[in-house]
């Protein structure tokens, strides 16, 4: 681990955002291009090889998820998966209903949702608690019998807080069974359970870009007793869902990368949760007036999000690229829309120390050696910045 | 495509040259509360929620700004335009530093991407509250 890459002196601390492709899936995926290129649709030799690969893949995604295969749909991402599940199901409503989602949600399902309640729909909003976690009672709430898809972030992108899905499923299905439970696993897939009857989900999205496989493919789960309507239209693959010639070398990349996930998912846990820890309290040591946002137990091992007082994001993501490391901050600065972090401040946070928010994210190839060298230079950079700092 | 030089950091940094020359080493800054020199100006606008905090001090001799300083809490280009304002302005005229806008500042910075125009709109605004404190305070 942390040696299939080619030293580079530069230290990625952002496989939140994504991750690069493991070498074993480029190696994977590399038949597919220009030996076995054939359109599944296809009757012919070229065709029928690429459909019996597509179909193992489907297997695969299937058990990885302990589903069907007729419930895997194959995607171009987790946006789109998102983006599928929540309009796919809604095309069954001909009156604009209810929806609730989280107050922490990925941009994916909130512009989705902005849309919907442009079209009349009903969007309630379910918010969190100052650690990020579901407020289950307002939940429980919000569910009425007018509710028909309720879509909560499984491990949320920015702060890593882990949602009990399985709890809030039944919670959901308690009040009204007939409510469709969506998850964006997105985050979730390389460390978390993804098995949908524990979950207790209907929909649930994920990407291979998270998980060490290529851009550009995605898997939506829909159960049997969902009907989803076209968000693309054109030749019927995957049952008429999403069209187009299927992605066939990232679909095996992404069933690849999958493979590698189930097998070394446990020991990542344990070593990146220590690697996460010890960034968490050599940054509290050395550094004053730095909050940890989100729950500290009810995360993943490898999202860290901080504030650090005085110190605006884009400064210290600017000045941490230029020591040699890849973070990324919630500061409006980083976005075109100039607002801070709508995820942060769900959380109650005030917009000062919204601005003033670091993620770290950790991945297969973090090395105890990268989070010694930062937290070595972590500080300087800090003391640096606030000395000319006007808060 | 095989072009692409991935190997360093110092790739399509998105500010000009001289907005990260400031940023990395922005010039007059006031390390302490306040000044550790005379000043008779001082002023202040933004605020943190909104993600940028500028306060500019400045020492007025025989209608000149002999000195200047600053703090800043914000964003690359609200460090850089600060920093490259303090250098405009030091031996200036204070009715010429009153008519200094955020263009000439964009200008001196060698351009800013649109959504960043904003921040150094700030340090304009400092400066002509300082030269109004003079004048109220201690002209």
């Amino acid at each position: 681990m942390g040696k299939e890459l080619p030293k580079n002196n530069y230290i990625y601390f952002d496989y939140a955002a994504t991750t690069p492709v493991d070498q074993r899936v480029l190696l994977a995926m590399e038949p597919y291009w220009y030996k076995v290129y054939g359109n599944p649709s296809s009757l012919h030799l070229k065709g029928r090889e690429a459909k019996v690969v597509l179909d193992d893949c489907r297997r695969l995604v299937a058990d990885f998820l302990n589903a069907k295969e007729r419930n895997v749909y194959f995607t171009a991402g987790g946006t789109e998966s998102d983006n599928l599940a929540l309009l796919g199901y809604l095309k069954n409503f001909d009156e604009p209903k209810r929806i609730v989602i989280s107050d922490i949600e990925h941009k994916a399902v909130v512009r989705v949702a902005e849309h919907l309640e442009r079209e009349g729909w009903k969007v309630e909003r379910c918010p969190v608690d100052l650690n990020g976690l579901i407020d289950e009672e307002q939940l429980e709430k919000l569910i009425d019998e007018d509710t028909v898809l309720v879509s909560i972030i499984y491990a949320n992108n920015e702060i890593g807080v882990v949602q009990d899905i399985a709890k809030l499923s039944k919670i959901i299905k308690d009040k009204n069974a007939k409510t469709v439970f969506h998850t964006d696993a997105c985050q979730a897939t390389n460390f978390l359970n993804m098995n949908v009857e524990d979950l207790g989900v209907d929909l649930l999205s994920f990407s291979a870009s998270k998980i060490y496989g290529p851009k550009g493919v995605g898997v939506l789960y829909a159960n049997d007793n969902l009907k989803l309507g076209p968000m693309i239209w054109g030749g019927g693959q995957e049952k008429g869902m999403r069209s187009g010639t299927e992605n066939i070398p990232g679909i095996v990349g992404m069933c690849e990368a999958i493979k590698i996930v189930e097998k070394i998912k446990d020991a990542e846990n344990r070593r990146l949760f220590l690697l996460r820890e010890k960034l968490i309290s050599g940054i509290l040591n050395t550094i004053d007036g730095v909050h940890i946002n989100g729950d500290r137990k009810k995360c993943l091992p490898n999202i860290i999000n901080i504030s650090v007082e005085g110190v605006e994001g884009e400064s210290m993501v600017l000045y941490l690229d230029e020591a040699g490391f890849g973070v990324s901050t919630g500061s409006a600065c980083s976005v075109l829309d100039l607002k801070p972090s709508s995820v942060l401040l769900a959380l109650g946070m005030s917009e000062e120390l919204a601005h003033c928010s670091l993620r770290i994210s950790l991945g297969r190839y973090s090395s105890e050696e990268g989070v010694d060298s930062f937290l070595e230079i972590f500080p300087k950079i800090v003391e640096r910045i606030r000395k000319f700092s006007a808060v | 495509m095989s072009n692409i030089d991935v190997k360093g950091n110092k790739q399509n940094w998105m500010y000009s040259d001289i907005v990260k020359d400031h940023f990395f080493n922005p010039r007059n800054i006031v390390e302490k509360d306040s000044p550790n020199w005379v000043y008779n100006g001082m002023g202040e606008v933004g605020s943190p929620a909104c993600g940028d905090v500028m306060k500019i001090w400045i020492l007025v001799e025989d209608n000149r700004i002999k000195k200047c300083g600053w703090k800043t809490f914000g964003c690359a280009s609200a460090i850089a335009s600060t920093s490259i304002l303090s250098e405009m302005i030091i031996g200036m005229e204070i009715e010429r530093a009153e008519k200094i806008g955020p263009g000439d500042i964009v200008e001196k910075l060698g351009g800013l991407p649109d959504n960043k125009i904003h921040c150094s709109v700030l340090g304009d605004q400092a400066l002509r509250k300082a030269i109004i404190n003079f004048k109220e305070e201690y002209a």
